[in-house]
Formats: C-alpha cells, structure tokens, sequence
C-alpha cells in the first residue's frame, strides 16, 4: 500500500467516525493554491476545519505530532481562503487535528483532537 | 460585540504607569493575541493565562482572542499583566460579572494551576491605583506591602477559582509599625575615638565618609554601625525607600518598618550593578541605598567606570538612565561611607610596619580613586590598628542608642534653624552659617591655601555647618572650620 493509498483510507476513516459522532460533512479534501484541507464539518454551529494525519509506524513520531506549528500556520492560511471562498457568515471556527496509527490491515487506532490548535500572535 | 476593560500597571523607574487591559473576543479563527507593545513575559502570558483558566474551571474562549495594552506607545514589562488579561477574558465571556472588576487596578502572575503569584514592585502598583482612584486586586503575599499605601482597598485573590465566592477585602492598615529590628551597636567597638567623632558627624549630617587604614583595622566595623547612630527613616522615606526596594524585587518590609537601607556592594560590582541597568531597567545599589548607606569597601579595587558613576548622584541624590526604550528616573540619596588601605600592602604609614609598595605603585593606588570623587569626600578618617590592651580590655565604648540621642538633637537643632546642611548651598549656606567678619577672611584665606575649589568651598562650609549643630550654636566658628578643613582628605594628602 502506497502513501497516498494510507492517506486517502485514513480520510475515508476519519470521515466515517465523524459521521457516526453526529457531525455534518460540508467539505472533503477542499483544494486551493496554498494547498488542501483534508476534511470540513460543522459541529453544531463551529465550523471544524480537520486534518487528518495517518501513518503506519511510529519511526518517524506519532501521527499528531506531524502537525507542527509551521504546519499549523499554513492550515490557518487555508482556513482563511477557505472562509473568503465559502462566503461564510461570521461564525465560531475551531481547528481539530485527527490522528491514525494503522496497526495491522483491518485494524487502527483512531484520535481526535478537538480544538488542537489556535492561530496565536 | 463581548468585550471587557480591566486595569493594570506597567513600572518604569520606581513608578508604575496605568495601563488598560482590553479584550475582544469575536468569532473568527481561533487565536490568542496581545498587541500593544509587549516584552516577552507578557506575550507568554497567552500560554499561562489559557492553562490557568481551564485548571480553575472556567472556559478559554474558542474564538478569536485580542487583547490590547493602551496606550500602545509605552513598553510593557513583565508577567503582571497574566492577572488583568485573565479577569478581561473572563469579563468580555461573560464567566464573571463586569461589577467584579470595576474601579479596580489588578496585578498577579499566574500559574498553571489557576493561583495567582504575586510579581515585583507592589507597592509601586499600589501606589499607581491609590492615585487612579482604583482598588487594588492581587494575591495575599503581595498586597502586605500595598497595605502602606493610605487610602488603599485591597481585594485579595490567591487563587482564580475564588472569583467565584468573590473577594475578601482586607483591612487597610495605614501605617506600618515601626521597629523590630537591631543594628550592629557601637559598644562592640573600642578605642577608635577619632573614628567614632568622624562617624557622629556623618550621621547628624549626612555627610560622605572615607576611612583610610591597614587591613584588619575595624573599617567594616565603624561602617556598619553607622545606620544604628542614624534616626529611623520617616513616612515619606519609607515609601520612597521602600519603592525602591519593591521595584528591584527585594524585601521591602524591614524598610517600612523604619530601617535604613545600607548597602554594601563587592568591589567586582559592576556599572550597571551600581548606577541600575538592564532591561527592562532595574535600579541599581545606588538608588537601593536612597535615605540610607552606601557603603564601598575596598574603594580602590572598584573599577574606575563604576566609581565615577556615583558623582553626579552624589550631588543631584537621583540619577537618570537613558535607554533606547526611553529615560527612566531613580532616587538616589545615599550616605556614601568608604573604605581603603592607604597602599597596596596596606601598611603605608603605619608606625609599627614597613610599608613595601613601589612609590609609583602607591601613585596609581590613589589615582585609582581619582580628584572628582575624593573632592567629594567630607570627612577622610585615618583609622589605624589599635593596641590589643585596649582591644581586649574591660573598657567599653559608648553604646549607638547614646550616640544616636545626640545625633537627633543635633538634627533637631538643624531642622529649628533651616534644615541638614547636606541640603544647603550657595547663598543659603552662607546665611547658615553666620560667619563673622574675621572668620570669613580666616576661611577665605585658607581656602586659597589649600587650592580649595568651589565644591570644596561648600562642602567644607556643610561639615562646619553640621559641627556647629552638634553644638548647638547659631554661629559657625573658626574652630569648627578649622575641624572641618582638617577633615578634608584631598587637599591635605
């Protein structure tokens, strides 16, 4: 299995857990020149914007920790070129980060950080 | 829009300047920024602040957090402001009433845990909300000193979850009480009558003080018994003391319970340790000194940079330090008291040992000093080994409580007559003096004979000044001109 192959089934992961938690799906991979936002949703009336971070093993770190504070600013960047393109109204934002460590072909262990980071400064 | 005013304080100098803590929170991408010029404390302020809040249960706004320091131009220092950044989160959210926080001034650092710290220079924030008309809100441990400012209501809060149950106020107790203390007394000390003269008259007023003399010779010991011989400080020095004190981070309790300061720095002690520096700016030993002593030990070994900066607070009793920040302001009235060997060796002069210094060693031992400070040297003082009979004799000294009862007369006196000589100048201390026509020209012509200049004029004129106070005379005579001169160390080496 190839890394965007992980990638894209870590997605499709994330995206059935958070439809089972009860949150609304707005965006999937949402793409704009600065880049793409793996997963948009609305929990209650916040609107998340989610990363997504799946690896296979732990050699590099865990997967949340990939999210580092230049990674962080970047997905602010998005954020607000999300917002400007979406037309949306002033509204409660939140970042969450969502980790997945594959353990074995049917199996992974799944984390959802809620409001991991803020856009400080 | 939700948004909440809270007020603080920033120090500059021994002063602490409003400053107005303002938050907004507004929807938008979550993130917690403070603008309005900022050191690095306060901006870390972000990271304790969000913890602090969370651990006393209350909720860090999932929104876009600003808050603004006005007004924007004056630099802001230091971890204070955790405190008033956190009550105008909670105000602007809603988590406490806005009643909670109005008319009031607020200080504390904050930890993790919600507890509220308390940071330096209280009595400086105390002193800034009394003139604003503001309460004052801070933890426990520091608002004992805030109890000196008069008029002051403090509001203790040692913890934010206590934000609650609302605050405690305490009583406000106006005036510390004085006492509890003991100086190095006199007794301790025998022999050195010549020494012990020279100390009386600094003490009654407040004249500077070199004492020349072999290692081992009792110089510390004379020194340190001069703020036991001196009147305990009043309200207004207490506070200016005190201040100081606070400002620098150091205990200022035993200061506003009268004690006078007396500071005695290492000869490594370096310019910015002895004249303040730093940044933000700190006051230095000099202005911790302010109405008590500075005392210099081994003056010569002191580096030269670091000595001269005492001239000019030596005359003006502040000094000012100008920073690229901007201009800070400290008190600095200090007796200076000094100690130095006569020579390297130490033994120049002595009449039982031989000196072995080089002629050009001992040259440059005392130009280490140099002619601008000793010139503002009133009283040098030989004090010299004293004979072990007399050391390890039964006889005592006088005791520092009988030396102090005449130094308050003799200030007592000062005061019905105009006011300490230290204070005097120009045509003022002329008419202090009230020299006759014949003392005048014994003086003047003295004065030329010794190459007096202009500030040796004055400062003989003080000393005499305060040797006719001691005895209680109106009139400065010629013998206490003819004491005062002899005193003078520079013209007569």
């Amino acid at each position: 299995m190839d890394r965007v192959e992980t990638g894209r089934r870590g997605e499709d992961a994330a995206a059935a857990y958070l439809d089972r938690i009860g949150m609304t799906i707005i965006d999937r991979n949402w793409r704009c020149p600065a880049g793409e936002i793996d997963v948009v949703f609305l929990d209650g009336t916040t609107l998340v914007l989610c990363e997504v971070k799946t690896r296979t093993t732990d050699a590099k770190g865990s997967p949340e920790a990939a999210v580092t504070p230049q990674k962080q600013r970047r997905i602010a960047r998005l954020a607000k070129a999300y917002l400007a393109d979406a037309g949306a109204e002033p509204c409660a934002v939140r970042f969450d980060v969502i980790s997945i460590r594959v353990l074995a072909e049917d199996r992974a262990l799944l984390r959802h950080h809620r409001a991991a980071f803020t856009v400080d400064g | 829009m939700p948004q909440a005013t809270v007020f603080a304080a920033t120090i500059a100098g021994v002063e602490a300047l409003p400053v107005e803590v303002q938050a907004d929170v507004t929807s938008g991408l979550p993130g917690f920024g403070i603008v309005g010029l900022a050191d690095t404390a306060v901006l870390e302020a972000r990271d304790r602040v969000r913890s602090a809040l969370r651990a006393a249960g209350f909720e860090f706004p999932n929104a876009r957090v600003l808050v603004n320091l006005a007004p924007a131009p004056l630099r802001k220092h230091g971890t204070g402001f955790d405190l008033p950044i956190a009550l105008a989160i909670l105000t602007a959210t809603r988590q406490i009433p806005a009643g909670l926080t109005a008319g009031s001034s607020a200080v504390g650092e904050l930890a993790l845990d919600g507890s509220v710290r308390s940071v330096a220079g209280t009595l400086a924030y105390a002193l800034a909300a009394a003139r604003c008309g503001h309460d004052l809100i801070g933890p426990g441990g520091a608002l004992a000193a805030a109890r000196a400012v008069e008029g002051l209501t403090c509001h203790r809060l040692d913890v934010l979850q206590e934000l609650r149950t609302g605050f405690s106020a305490l009583p406000v107790v106006a005036h510390y009480c004085s006492g509890g203390f003991t100086e190095p007394d006199l007794l301790d000390v025998a022999g050195h009558a010549g020494a012990r003269r020279v100390l009386e008259v600094a003490a009654a007023g407040g004249h500077n003080l070199l004492m020349v003399g072999p290692p081992g010779s009792g110089k510390t010991l004379l020194a340190r018994r001069l703020p036991g011989i001196l009147p305990q400080l009043d309200d207004a020095e207490r506070l200016a003391s005190a201040l100081v004190h606070s400002v620098a981070g150091l205990d200022e309790a035993p200061l506003l319970a009268g004690r006078r300061p007396f500071r005695a720095p290492h000869h490594t002690c370096s310019v910015a340790g002895l004249a303040g520096g730093g940044s933000p700016p700190r006051p230095g030993e000099m202005s911790l000194a302010h109405n008590g002593v500075l005392f210099l030990d081994e003056l010569a070994e002191f580096s030269p940079s670091a000595l001269q900066t005492l001239r000019q607070p030596m005359e003006d009793g502040s000094l000012t330090l100008v920073r690229a920040e901007g201009r800070v302001r400290y008190p600095a009235r200090f007796t200076l008291v000094a100690a130095m060997n006569p020579c390297p060796c130490g033994f120049l002069g002595d009449p039982d040992r031989t000196c072995d210094c080089a002629d050009g060693i001992i040259r440059r031992y005392n130009t280490r000093v140099g002619g601008p400070l000793m010139d503002r040297m009133d009283l040098v003082v030989r004090v010299d080994r004293i004979d072990p009979d007399l050391l390890l004799g039964a006889e005592q000294g006088e005791s520092s409580s009988v030396v102090r009862e005449r130094v308050l007369a003799t200030r007592e006196f000062a005061c019905r007559r105009g006011g300490l000589s230290s204070g005097l100048s120009g045509a003022a201390l002329l008419d202090a003096c009230r020299l006759t026509g014949a003392t005048s020209r014994l003086f003047t012509e003295t004065a030329r004979r010794h190459h007096f200049s202009g500030r040796a004029v004055t400062r003989v004129l003080r000393v005499a000044r305060t040797l006719a106070d001691m005895d209680a005379e109106k009139r400065v005579s010629a013998a206490h001109l003819a004491e005062a001169v002899g005193y003078r160390g520079w013209e007569n080496r």
